[in-house]
């Protein structure tokens, strides 16, 4: 059984893996070690975490401009996570996205995604379709 | 989203590789936030420090400028946000020469599309500020906020890939604060206690960010009894854009958009009090009394020259303490009138450093931390101290007269 939830048609391609589920925000700049491949803000619900490759599920992106190039930098390493699946975008995150091919989608019908997905969960993200689907295929 | 001929055609690849990637950059983007179409741009400014946009981004920027002339120059005025390395003073502070490079690097392809290396984050202080129902491609979002509220022009955060794309096509996508309808005011705050100095505007705006806690929330301000002057307003903008992400404000009665509460369409909206104590809890959590400081910050935004008059009248005549150093980031056109007014000469008779067309927490913070051994960093930038944990510091926030103060004491006061 999967579960289904309908969101905003997002950008990038679809694409399935783990998640990384906090109810806090993102920051490129603010909140990572980029190098290392964590979260190193110590105030963030994730600090110490890896988010290399994962699914990250946070509230909403916080802080400046630099995520938008940071994101292709990142994802040029192979030191991205996978997709990020936000209860609301700000347009620095999209744009970062649309540069490093980055899936991305927001906007949930069903309330607030960082209650409904939790870390661990297999997830497929469908950009286009406007869908994330939660546990087996 | 519906495209202009023009557009249709750089779509198409008539106009070249780099056109091209703009027009399908911004169709990604527009569709993301439901953009009808594209609306034309009369100013584009770029982030794009060396540590953001990394060996990737440099080699996708010195691809366009490898294309010939017309295909590579951008088609409006457009400027930049601060440089990651001041190429006159780099190897002091710890930066390599592989920074140093890729800066060199990023500037010679700008160059090449006409890009005019302003390298600041004060262009609405400096270069040409917007004027109210402007349409511009601005990054920064302490531009963006100053310039939608302050002068009432309309940008959204455009960040350096989309800047670009706007400099390359001339226009934008129309979404979020290009629109009308999206301008007015969602949240109603109002000041109970009068900010007196730069921090303190910095910490009002911190706390009014903090509360809106969103890209699409609009937060109307009343009971500021004082006009707030434009270094004032910018350390506020500042703040509030970097807590809440916020890119438009109003304040009754002084903001250009918003006369009464009904020309945002607030009166309406349920009032929230913003208490002295809420200010105190946020500037007590950035305090660190007694503590010896290794470095003293005056950054983000960089200063304008009255600062820079402030921060020069308040060293004149002192020295700093031998452990601790201070920097003083300004843009390279402040810092000629500064250097004549003799202002830098009295920052660095005290001790200090002033870089031109840097922003310290864009310019390798981690890096330069890390080679001069620095932890306990002291600014008077709401917004600086903001960043920096995570980058590794331990930000304190003071007044400018305080962190000076502090400079000579070796320790925070």
């Amino acid at each position: 059984m999967s579960l289904i939830l309908k969101c905003h048609p997002g950008i990038g391609s679809k694409v399935t893996g783990e998640a990384l589920v906090a109810n806090d925000n993102f920051s490129a700049r603010y909140d990572l070690d980029r190098i290392k491949g964590i979260f190193s803000r110590p105030q963030h619900a994730l600090a110490g975490q890896s988010y290399v490759d994962k699914i990250l599920v946070l509230n909403t992106a916080k802080g400046g401009v630099a995520t938008a190039w940071m994101l292709y930098e990142m994802a040029s390493r192979n030191m991205a996570p996978r997709a990020l699946v936000l209860n609301s975008a700000n347009t620095i995150i999209a744009q970062g996205a649309a540069l490093a091919e980055l899936p991305l989608c927001d906007r949930f019908e069903d309330g607030d995604i960082t209650r409904l997905i939790k870390t661990g969960d297999q997830l497929t993200v469908d950009p286009d379709g406007g869908v994330v689907s939660v546990g087996c295929l | 989203m519906k495209l202009t001929v023009k557009a249709e055609e750089m779509l198409a690849g008539e106009h070249g590789p780099a056109r091209q990637w703009a027009v399908q950059h911004q169709l990604q983007v527009g569709r993301m936030f439901d953009a009808a179409d594209m609306v034309a741009v009369s100013q584009a400014h770029m982030m794009a420090d060396p540590e953001s946009i990394g060996i990737a981004g440099v080699e996708l920027v010195e691809g366009f400028a490898s294309l010939p002339e017309q295909q590579r120059r951008v088609v409006i005025p457009m400027i930049t946000d601060p440089r990651g390395v001041d190429l006159n003073y780099y190897d002091p502070l710890g930066q390599t020469e592989a920074m140093a490079d890729l800066e060199r690097r990023f500037i010679a392809a700008c160059r090449a599309m006409s890009i005019v290396m302003t390298n600041t984050c004060i262009n609405y202080q400096t270069v040409m500020p917007p004027v109210r129902g402007d349409h511009v491609a601005y990054g920064d979002t302490g531009v963006v906020i100053y310039s939608n509220s302050i002068c009432g022009a309309r940008s959204n955060f455009e960040g350096g890939p989309s800047a670009l794309a706007a400099g390359l096509t001339g226009y934008t996508p129309r979404y979020g604060y290009h629109l009308e309808q999206n301008r007015k005011a969602t949240r109603r705050f109002v000041v109970e206690k009068q900010p007196q100095e730069l921090t303190e505007w910095g910490v009002l705006g911190a706390v009014i960010g903090r509360l809106a806690g969103s890209y699409w929330q609009v937060p109307v301000i009343e009971g500021i009894e004082r006009i707030p002057t434009s270094d004032e307003a910018k350390h506020m903008g500042a703040a509030m854009a970097s807590y809440g992400s916020t890119p438009l404000f109003h304040i009754v009665g002084i903001t250009p958009e918003c006369n009464s509460l009904a020309d945002v369409d607030a009166e309406n909206l349920p009032v929230e009090r913003i208490t002295e104590q809420q200010l105190s809890e946020l500037r007590g959590s950035f305090g660190a009394q007694g503590e010896k400081v290794d470095v003293v910050v005056f950054a983000a935004p960089q200063l304008s020259l009255v600062e820079m008059q402030h921060v020069a009248g308040l060293c004149r005549g002192r020295q700093k303490h031998s452990d601790t150093a201070m920097l003083v980031c300004t843009p390279a056109s402040v810092y000629t009138d500064a250097k004549a007014a003799g202002y830098i000469d009295d920052i660095e008779n005290f001790g200090g450093r002033v870089l031109q067309g840097t922003c310290f927490y864009q310019q390798y913070a981690r890096e330069i931390g890390e080679a001069n051994g620095w932890t306990r960093l002291l600014s008077n930038s709401t917004k600086i101290v903001n960043i920096l944990g995570g980058y590794g510091y331990k930000p304190a926030l003071a007044s400018m007269q305080e962190c000076v103060d502090a400079a000579v004491a070796g320790e925070i006061l």
